[in-house]
């Protein structure tokens, strides 16, 4: 068997006394979209937190291509070809839209090319090229989460991290953004997503896990897990 | 005139305030001393390429072209490698291993040339612009250094600890540095006279204004000094790191931002602003009080209501915010009868009434929550 893209070993997180994740084990295989959806407070953002190196866990590994990664500093993972997306969003208010592109290829050195994938990245995002001279604060939800999604393309990750992308947004919106999503992944785009909204994520992920309090409840086929009773009725509010 | 000029270097001192703020949330109340600090060096260097009046510091002349030689060159090898360099372009091998040989050239280069100077000082009597440019960037880097010690030294392992903890810190490390400088091997507690570099002459009148060439030589500094700031903040990718680590550090970390480097930068641009205003209020005033005499303190202080004017975390609000507290200060010293001894009160009069009227100061904005 090949290695995983990623792979989460046993994974414990604590803030303070807290104990977040009890022991989360999930394995990211190259060129899925993997989906990891539970309810709020389950631990879904505390392990993409922990994957970008923003939370040390307690004990357990985080694996990239084979190489361990936890408890190295968030800037030195996104040099390894790890960007997240942040819930809310995480746009800089206080830059124009344009700038917000660059942060996002802050950590790359080749110049040229990073201008290409900023071409792609907007060709993606056609609102986006509208308003780049824009503050990005003035930006609309909607406009805000293709902001941030182009901004995680800026830095040319083999693997992306998606935390609630359709958190908050309008359905029509909602549409837009998996259907991207499809196609980030269908350009050779590993991705990582976490979701609130269960039915959208199981429609466009290969695999998918389920989180509750801190541990993963079910795991398998997204295809399976979205017919099983069990998620059925806690997750997709069908009696 | 001395309004603008003076009015200047509040300025230049309110934009570390204003820059740590941005980014930390926290007034360092020992920037200030930072300033002070930058006005002694620059006597001491004064001292060390043979320009002196009267009293000699204590401080060795050797220590002071060492830890000037090393502190500029790592000031330059810093400017090169975090702004300069990621303009440069592609094509280059990653940042860390170019850091420390560049590093070395530098100080091999920077140490050569004050040396140079040196012996023209002692030698010719020296050329007092170059002697003067040097003793600038002596200040400015020695205190860059020194900017970069405290924060990583006495802010950084509080990084997490609650504001209030840290911000009684500033004022140890503030305590810490004036005592400090009145040491004996430091500078002493006697007031020392600063040699000046240019001649007291009036070069022109405005109206019934004199505007002398020290006046110009204070306000052209600053300017400069200010103009590069700007650019830097605004148009390179280091000051593009540091305006979204104000915004949000744990965001900017997503993005692969170094957010202890920019920090560390952070302060060490804060306090080789607040030297550069040493040394030039040093040419204005030559009188030097000793390190923890009020009147320095005093002076630190308006510098940040300045930068609160203008809008605390807001670079060009504190800009405007020293001309407008300098310029208020002595039209009231002109214009008010009994002006000169009321002037502070018209400089704190401003700061309470722009935080009646206009709290997040006068090019700031008000702080919203959106949801």
């Amino acid at each position: 068997m090949t290695t995983p893209m990623l792979q989460i070993d046993d994974l414990h997180v604590h803030y303070g006394a807290i104990h977040a994740l009890h022991g989360v084990s999930l394995a990211v295989g190259q060129g899925q979209i993997v989906t990891l959806i539970g309810c709020n407070g389950a631990g879904k953002s505390t392990t993409l937190r922990t994957v970008s190196g923003l939370l040390r866990p307690t004990a357990g590994r985080v694996l990239f291509e084979g190489k361990p990664i936890h408890g190295r500093p968030p800037h030195e993972i996104v040099r390894l070809g790890i960007a997240q997306s942040p819930e809310g969003r995480g746009i800089f208010a206080n830059l124009t839209v344009d700038e917000n592109l660059a942060m996002g290829s802050f950590a790359r050195r080749d110049r040229a090319e990073a201008a290409r994938d900023r071409e792609r990245a907007l060709d993606l995002f056609p609102r986006v090229r509208e308003r780049l001279k824009q503050n990005a604060g003035t930006l609309s939800g909607g406009e805000q989460q293709m902001l941030a999604m182009a901004r995680a393309l800026m830095a040319r990750p083999r693997l992306l991290l998606l935390d609630e992308p359709s958190l908050g947004l309008a359905p029509q919106i909602v549409q837009t953004i998996f259907k991207i999503i499809r196609e980030i992944n269908a350009a050779g785009t590993t991705i990582l997503l976490v979701e609130q909204n269960a039915h959208k994520a199981l429609e466009v992920a290969h695999r998918a896990y389920v989180l509750e309090v801190g541990r993963i409840a079910m795991e398998g086929d997204a295809r399976d897990l979205a017919r099983s009773d069990a998620v059925r009725k806690a997750y997709l509010g069908v009696a | 005139m001395d309004g603008v000029a003076v009015g200047s270097l509040y300025a230049l001192i309110a934009l570390g305030y204003t820059m740590v703020y941005g980014i930390l949330q926290f007034i360092n109340f020992a920037h200030g001393d930072v300033f002070v600090l930058g006005a002694w060096v620059s006597f001491a260097a004064a001292g060390a390429v043979g320009l002196s009046v009267g009293d000699q510091t204590a401080v060795p002349a050797w220590l002071v072209w060492l830890l000037g030689a090393v502190s500029a060159g790592a000031l330059a090898a810093a400017l090169y490698e975090f702004v300069l360099r990621p303009r440069l372009g592609a094509g280059r091998p990653p940042a860390t291993r170019l850091t420390w040989p560049l590093a070395g050239v530098s100080v091999v280069g920077w140490g050569t040339l004050l040396l140079l100077v040196a012996t023209r000082g002692v030698v010719a009597g020296g050329s007092h612009t170059i002697a003067g440019g040097m003793i600038l960037v002596l200040a400015m880097s020695t205190c860059g250094l020194v900017g970069f010690c405290l924060e990583r030294l006495a802010y950084k392992p509080l990084r997490s600890a609650p504001r209030l903890n840290v911000l009684i810190t500033a004022i140890g490390v503030s305590l810490l540095l004036q005592n400090l400088g009145q040491l004996e091997w430091m500078f002493g507690t006697r007031p020392d006279r600063m040699p000046t570099l240019v001649p007291d002459t009036v070069l022109f009148r405005i109206g019934h204004v004199p505007v002398r060439l020290v006046d110009v030589m204070v306000v052209a500094t600053a300017l400069v000094l200010m103009v590069l700031l700007d650019w830097l903040v605004f148009r390179t990718k280091m000051g593009r790191a540091m305006r979204a680590v104000s915004f949000s550090p744990t965001n900017a970390a997503l993005m692969g931002v170094d957010v202890d480097k920019v920090i560390s930068f952070t302060f060490v641009l804060g306090s080789v602003l607040a030297a550069a205003a040493g040394f030039l209020y040093g040419q204005k005033y030559p009188g030097l009080n000793q390190t923890a005499a009020a009147g320095w303190v005093l002076l630190g202080l308006k510098a940040f209501v300045a930068a609160v004017i203008g809008g605390i975390g807001n670079i060009r609000g504190a800009m405007l915010g020293g001309l407008l507290i300098g310029l208020l200060e002595f039209f009231a010293v002109q214009y008010v009868p009994e002006g000169a001894s009321l002037r502070d009160i018209f400089v704190f009069g401003a700061l309470i009434l722009v935080l009646l009227v206009r709290p997040s100061g006068v090019l700031g904005k008000a702080v919203t929550e959106k949801v």
